[in-house]
């Protein structure tokens, strides 16, 4: 490998690699964008951004975070223009992904300050917002992680997240909400299992059989939402599980409103998120699952039973989405409304696959899909001139550009998807 | 341990593969075991290891009876099987991969690598196998692959362990290396079953050989006793010649010439490394090498399915670099790939309409917009009587042929036209001996009509039978040269090329 490089070098002729390329049209990207920095929002911005750190009423009050608009964005401009540069220069492959990260990292802040020149704007409330909006998707995306692991490609969170919403609303309006939360996780799998038989016994299309459950969840809800939940309003009136503080971590300013002071789904998630981190890590059968996502024969020559082994984990991830769509209506509003998951599921597929199939990586995904989502609504208020539906946007050409471009070599289990036919 | 097969037969759907076997492995041996492929071997292998499940016939662990429902029971009964294609995760490590199924855990299921990886050490001293348990298997080569699938046949304290074409992928270095460690396993008592078609291999290792054909024992007995010829002659069932007939070439003008050509790999890596050489017309040139050092992106590149990234071809005096596949066809460009089944033909299509996925866009075969199907048919069973392909029907869909005839076929389609340069890669793999011998003799009879002929083969002895010339290729690049015709070549030299040690 070395000696080759060195004769390449030495013979003079221009090779074109794919990471020099990427590493060329990084560079552009971080130019254009300090372009954008410098000339829009740097140019455009006058006064002080308030950002609002705490709360007058928090033990621990913070003062604000006062940051003068233009020549925050000048500086901003100056260091993207920097990085963009030195895409070009000698050595530019080597830094190409943490470049590019830091790079919109800074746009985000640079768009925040220009958004909030001569305003103020509660940073805390917005982050626990984050939270709060990445957890379904966070979810949905961990139910993928754990079946595409053991190769199953789930289609069909998007359905049991709505299944798990619907189920959480009509047992939580009967039982209580531990009833409903439980019969949530209870249905989610039971899609779980239904997707496991169709594609891992019947060996039915993966995609098609995901699809499938999703139109057929989509359709029942939809049905009973509208002509069973109209007529019995009590059905469809669950109570909700209320943000509670965990005592001294809640008062941690910034962070504390963020991660400690939210309601069963927000701790639950996160605590799901490490477990799944240990089990498919750390473990013995984690390790025997992730071979059956890997190398099913080879799996399967060492007496490990490939079949169970994917029921088991689709049934586990389908569990985990009904309790991420009890969320929904458990967790936010106690209501069913048709069509409530609005395209979650599918977002946490997305996330799985930016986070690597990386329980920790789908999380991480998922904030940067909730922190969109929560910027959005914030953003509403403070009347930027920009429609908020484009920033709405934004994650998801973001995940577009980074997915295609830059994460070519986050490869999914090398058997995903496939059926595994038993000699 | 001693192991005995009893009456063992084994049918997939109208195919016999195992016909009443019956054979004894015995501790502290190595049996050696012929076949061609197709012959059953490895259905056998698959039934002694649990995989398969007889039809009739039983099992004898140490005169006991024993009935292996799945691959665990094999396992657990102390019987290993190391695959001709490796059951190895490529992105776990090599003591993740050994432990896999029998993994030593502590507490909550915890994964105790540590003790896995001392575990793993052991063995290594006790047998010479030299790994790195901490490595990643997709970083390693596959002789050393091969040596983490033994480490985990022994991890699970095998007594009888089968080795399934071992030989395929390594090296004629590696070989040697890897017959070491087998004598080493027999010594501490193991009962080897050692599975090839290699003749020369099967007499240098085994202690005792028995010999497969058509799913039963055609032969048994002491490799002291006997030679190749022989062997050949129970393992295919008629007197067969080694050597390929040819006369002694008329190297004419250039017709390929190949400078400077460079290919990245999916890591960015050289493919190809400034890959430089000529084939004229009348000669045959044959690219020697082990599996994965750049052959297959050179017949790619060649051919005109992947662009290279510098570098240029001229074929025929015209510079084809950027040229389509199809222009290359036209200019008399022949390609017979690899892998028949992935690139050389439509399985599901019939034997006439897979004879002319090549030219059916030709005049010749159209009527108005249509495709001129008698024509086309009459066509292909033409080229069946030319070139041997025995089918019922040029109806039938290509993929119920056997090997040897869908590859006859493939060279049917390739050769029945004007050609200039004929390039074969792995042009024999997985056929028999009968289909072996035609298809050598058409590449000769294309030398001698004038064209050029480019062989890539992971199989040395086809590559030297068959050039005029050899190259060696090794990590993308062309590490050695020989010249056929101005004597014998030493075949460990080219060994030592293709292990990269050549200056």
């Amino acid at each position: 490998m070395i000696s080759s490089q060195t004769q390449s070098t030495q013979s003079g002729t221009t090779l074109d690699s794919g990471k020099a390329r990427q590493a060329r049209i990084t560079g552009a990207i971080l130019l254009a964008l300090a372009c954008l920095v410098l000339f829009v929002f740097g140019m455009d911005a006058s006064g002080d951004a308030t950002f609002r750190l705490s709360r007058p009423t928090d033990p621990w009050a913070v003062p604000n975070l006062v940051v003068p608009a233009g020549p925050f964005n000048y500086i901003a401009g100056a260091i993207l223009a920097f990085l963009g540069v030195r895409q070009f220069l000698q050595g530019g492959v080597r830094w190409t992904s943490l470049s590019l990260g830091l790079g919109l990292a800074i746009l985000v802040m640079a768009f925040l300050v220009w958004a909030t020149a001569g305003k103020a704007f509660s940073l805390t409330g917005m982050l626990q917002a984050t939270m709060v909006r990445a957890v379904p998707i966070a979810l949905g995306g961990l139910a993928g992680v754990l079946c595409e692991r053991v190769a199953v490609v789930n289609i069909a969170i998007e359905g049991m997240l709505l299944a798990g919403a619907f189920t959480g609303a009509l047992i939580g309006s009967l039982l209580g909400g531990w009833g409903g939360l439980a019969a949530a996780v209870v249905v989610g799998g039971a899609f779980g299992f239904i997707l496991a038989a169709l594609v891992v016994t019947y060996r039915m299309d993966q995609i098609i059989a995901g699809v499938v459950i999703n139109l057929f969840v989509l359709g029942l809800t939809s049905y009973v939402s509208s002509q069973v939940f109209s007529e019995y309003r009590h059905l469809n009136n669950a109570p909700v599980f209320r943000a509670f503080k965990i005592p001294l971590l809640g008062d941690i300013p910034v962070i504390g409103p963020m991660l400690f002071k939210q309601n069963l789904f927000v701790y639950g998630a996160l605590i799901l998120v490490a477990i799944s981190t240990y089990y498919l890590f750390f473990t013995r059968n984690g390790l025997r699952a992730r071979a059956v996502g890997e190398h099913p024969e080879a799996a399967d020559t060492l007496g490990i039973n490939v079949y169970r082994t994917r029921y088991i984990h689709v049934t586990l991830g389908g569990m985990v989405a009904g309790f991420g769509g009890a969320w929904f209506t458990l967790g936010s509003v106690g209501r069913f409304d048709e069509n409530m998951t609005g395209g979650r599921g599918f977002i946490g597929l997305a996330a799985m696959i930016f986070g690597r199939w990386h329980p920790v990586g789908a999380l991480a995904a998922a904030l940067v899909f909730g922190f969109a989502d929560s910027l959005q609504q914030k953003l509403a208020l403070l009347r930027t001139p920009i429609p908020s539906e484009f920033l709405a946007m934004s994650p998801y050409i973001a995940t577009i550009i980074v997915v295609a471009g830059f994460i070519g070599k986050a490869q999914p289990p090398a058997a995903d998807g496939k059926p595994y036919v038993k000699e | 341990m001693d192991v005995e097969l009893r009456g063992i037969t084994k049918r997939f759907g109208p195919v016999v593969a195992n016909d009443g076997i019956n054979l004894q492995i015995r501790a502290g041996e190595v049996l050696g075991l012929l076949g061609e492929n197709g012959a059953g071997k490895s259905t056998m292998m698959n039934i002694l290891s649990g995989l398969y499940a007889p039809d009739t016939g039983d099992i004898l662990i140490n005169g006991k009876k024993v009935v292996f429902e799945d691959p665990g029971d094999g396992i657990a009964a102390g019987i290993g099987m190391v695959h001709q294609h490796f059951m190895l995760v490529p992105v776990f490590t090599v003591a993740e991969n050994v432990i896999l199924g029998v993994e030593p855990t502590g507490r909550f299921d915890y994964l105790d690598l540590k003790t896995a990886r001392k575990q793993v050490r052991d063995i290594n001293d006790r047998y010479g196998l030299e790994v790195d348990p901490d490595a990643l298997i997709e970083t390693l080569p596959v002789g050393i692959q091969q040596r983490v699938e033994i480490l985990k046949v022994l991890f699970r304290s095998a007594d009888v362990i089968i080795l399934d074409e071992p030989t395929a992928v390594l090296t004629p270095q590696e070989v040697e290396d890897f017959f070491d460690i087998v004598r080493s396993l027999r010594d501490a008592g193991k009962a080897i079953v050692f599975i090839t078609h290699k003749l020369h291999e099967i007499l240098e290792i085994s202690d005792r050989i028995s010999v497969l054909r058509h799913g039963r024992i055609t032969g048994e007995g002491d490799p002291a006793k006997l030679t190749t010829e022989t062997l050949a002659e129970m393992m295919v069932g008629r007197p067969v010649s080694f050597t390929v007939d040819k006369s002694p070439p008329h190297p004419g003008r250039p017709m390929l010439s190949v400078s400077d050509l460079c290919l990245f790999d999916a890591h960015d890596d050289f493919a190809l490394d400034h890959v430089n050489f000529e084939v004229h017309s009348g000669e045959v040139v044959g690219i020697a090498g082990v599996q994965g050092n750049g052959q297959t992106e050179l017949v790619e590149t060649i051919t005109g399915l992947t662009r290279p990234a510098s570098g240029m071809i001229r074929f025929d005096d015209e510079n084809v670099t950027r040229a389509s596949v199809r222009d290359r066809h036209r200019m008399g460009m022949a390609h017979i790939p690899e892998d028949r089944l992935r690139s050389g033909m439509i399985s599901n299509f019939t034997v006439a309409e897979n004879m002319v996925l090549n030219s059916y866009y030709a005049p010749a075969y159209s009527k108005g917009p249509e495709i001129d199907w008698p024509k086309v048919q009459a066509t292909a069973a033409q080229y069946c009587v030319d070139f041997d392909v025995r089918t019922p029907s040029v109806f039938l869909p290509a993929g119920n042929l056997s090997g040897g005839n869908q590859q006859k076929m493939v060279v049917a389609r390739e050769l029945e036209r004007e050609t200039k340069l004929v390039v074969a890669s792995q042009p024999t793999r997985g056929l028999d001996v009968g289909s072996i011998e035609y298809i050598h003799e058409r590449l000769i009879a294309a030398r001698d009509e004038g064209d050029g002929v480019l062989i890539v083969s992971s199989e040395l002895d086809e590559i030297m039978g068959l050039s005029d010339r050899i190259l060696v290729m090794f990590e993308g690049r062309i590490v050695a040269e020989f010249d056929t015709t101005k004597g014998p070549i030493d075949r460990n030299a080219v060994g030592l090329a293709m292990a990269g040690a050549s200056s």
